[in-house]
């Protein structure tokens, strides 16, 4: 088969970008196999699908950007927790998500329904625990990532603000342990809550108000918990997964940063070249 | 950080840059493996710890509960309990956790030396250890705080009923009575009564200050039998 020559344009348009490349010789001696047709065409229609997109969206300039961007030297495996804290973010939105097809979120079914899922529903405890342990290693991976971000000083100039969202992050994510905890919906996280919800009342000015709202009036109500069912579910997860985006696009755009160590070998040549 | 600080990390950091590896796949590879270990770790807890037993039904009347939070919430809990007068409770529900807060999101803005090894911020690094120590410890103490013994208190046989709804109500999870109960959050009840008379007993269980439970919810005979108890106590 014939190589493809390296000017081959990059966004074939559809229809006539065939020809174009194709040795006529070859084509003429050639008995082409349906095989090799078939291939052939089948990587066109890709390809032409692929520009069709990429006409439409520019998506494969800033795909190649993200994908082939480069890390700098020295990064190793702590590197890896802060996709490793999304991806238990994912397993929690997915586990959640099944939790959610058998979960009733009324204060009279809301038990019932747990045990349900625990005791009835095909593989039902096996998720329950992956939701409830995957909670815990959520935080633990935050912790860890934030221990790396601070250790390494990778918190300084430019990534500032990706430390902040960051700790915002990390708020939103023990507020989805403290609203989840009441859904189960047994005497301790009912009691557990109460608590916690009284904790906020005692804060100044805004406390009396927040806690209202929490617990939607000023009694432990009907409504509490649809409202501790919707915060879970609905506002924080869409907050937490708005703010991955801005937190990963801003690693994107800023650099990971290089462990702190390689500095000093660099100064040296540096040095000398600036003489 | 000075600008001419700023202009030479950025030229470093360029040249590290330069000098690494493309993201796909060297690092793509490694999330990926890391990945696979989280769902593995995820899945295992799930199937050799379980879902996590279910106590009974939530029961706003309240039967045996213990109000204990996740565990990554138990360095709070455990604030609330060292700091004790009531007085200064605000500074551990509220006043505490928001300054540190605070303190955490704004570290950049006020930690802007050029310098990023931890062995050469010492302060920094310190300080670092010192708080993840201070978590830890707390986190354990928190841990070990189990639920109370059962209440068991000298008093008329005429008032012995309202010492049931006692250990029923776990007020022992926050309240010292003699030798039972646990320390704190809440203050020792071992002499309530010679503070507080029947009608502020049944007023501050109906409208407890801070992080209380109400317990207006009880049924009268209970709650009735709750506060004569309490009142004999002195």
């Amino acid at each position: 088969m014939a190589r493809r020559p390296k000017t081959r344009p990059k966004l074939p348009l559809p229809g006539n970008n065939r020809d174009a490349w194709k040795d006529p010789a070859q084509e003429g001696n050639g008995q082409v196999s349906m095989r090799e047709q078939v291939k052939e065409q089948t990587i066109e229609a890709g390809t032409g699908i692929v520009g069709w997109v990429d006409e439409r969206t520019g998506a494969s300039g800033f795909l190649r950007g993200f994908l082939f961007r480069k890390v700098p030297k020295g990064t190793n495996w702590f590197y890896t927790l802060g996709s490793a804290t999304m991806f238990a973010f994912l397993s929690q939105a997915v586990t959640g998500v099944f939790l959610a097809m058998y979960y009733t979120p009324s204060p009279t079914h809301a038990y019932d329904s747990v045990q349900h899922i625990t005791n009835d529903v095909f593989l039902g405890e096996l998720v329950r625990g992956m939701h409830r342990w995957g909670a815990t290693v959520m935080i633990v991976l935050i912790f860890l990532h934030m221990g790396r971000t601070f250790f390494f000083g990778a918190y300084k100039y430019p990534r500032e603000l990706n430390w902040v969202v960051g700790v915002v992050l990390l708020i939103l994510t023990m507020a989805m342990g403290l609203t989840g905890y009441l859904l189960p919906f047994d005497n301790r996280s009912f009691w557990a809550t109460v608590v916690a919800v009284n904790i906020t009342g005692t804060g100044p000015i805004l406390g009396p108000y927040l806690a209202d709202f929490l617990r939607a009036g000023s009694e432990f109500g009907g409504d509490t918990l649809t409202r501790f069912y919707a915060i879970h579910m609905l506002v924080i997860p869409g907050l937490i997964a708005a703010l991955i985006g801005v937190h990963i696009y801003l690693v994107t755009k800023l650099g990971t940063t290089a462990p702190p160590w390689l500095k000093a070998e660099l100064k040296e040549p540096l040095e000398r070249e600036r003489v | 950080m000075k600008r001419a600080e700023k202009a030479q990390y950025l030229r470093e950091y360029q040249i590290l840059k330069e000098q690494g590896k493309p993201f796909f796949p060297y690092a793509v590879l490694k999330d990926s493996v890391m990945a696979c270990i989280v769902l593995a770790v995820i899945i295992g807890m799930a199937v050799v710890l379980g879902a996590g037993e279910l106590q009974n039904k939530a029961d706003p009347t309240t039967t045996t509960y213990t109000p204990r939070p996740e565990w990554y919430f138990y360095f709070l809990f455990e604030l609330l309990r060292v700091i004790k007068p009531p007085e200064l409770v605000i500074l551990a529900t509220v006043g505490i956790p928001t300054l540190l807060m605070v303190g955490v999101a704004l570290l950049p803005f006020y930690d802007r030396g050029p310098e990023r090894r931890p062995e050469r911020r010492p302060i920094a690094t310190t300080l670092g250890v010192a708080a993840i120590a201070m978590m830890a410890w707390l986190t354990y103490l928190g841990a070990h705080a189990e639920a109370p013994d059962k209440v068991h208190m000298n008093v008329p046989a005429a008032v012995q009923k309202g010492e049931v709804v006692v250990n029923q109500s776990g007020c022992g999870a926050c309240h010292k009575f003699g030798e039972a109960g646990n320390h704190g959050p809440g203050p020792e009840l071992s002499h309530i009564g010679a503070r507080l008379g029947p009608d502020g007993i049944a007023r501050t269980l109906r409208n407890p200050a801070g992080v209380m439970p109400n317990y207006s919810a009880l049924p009268p005979e209970k709650f009735d039998a709750l506060v004569n108890y309490l009142a004999s106590l002195r």
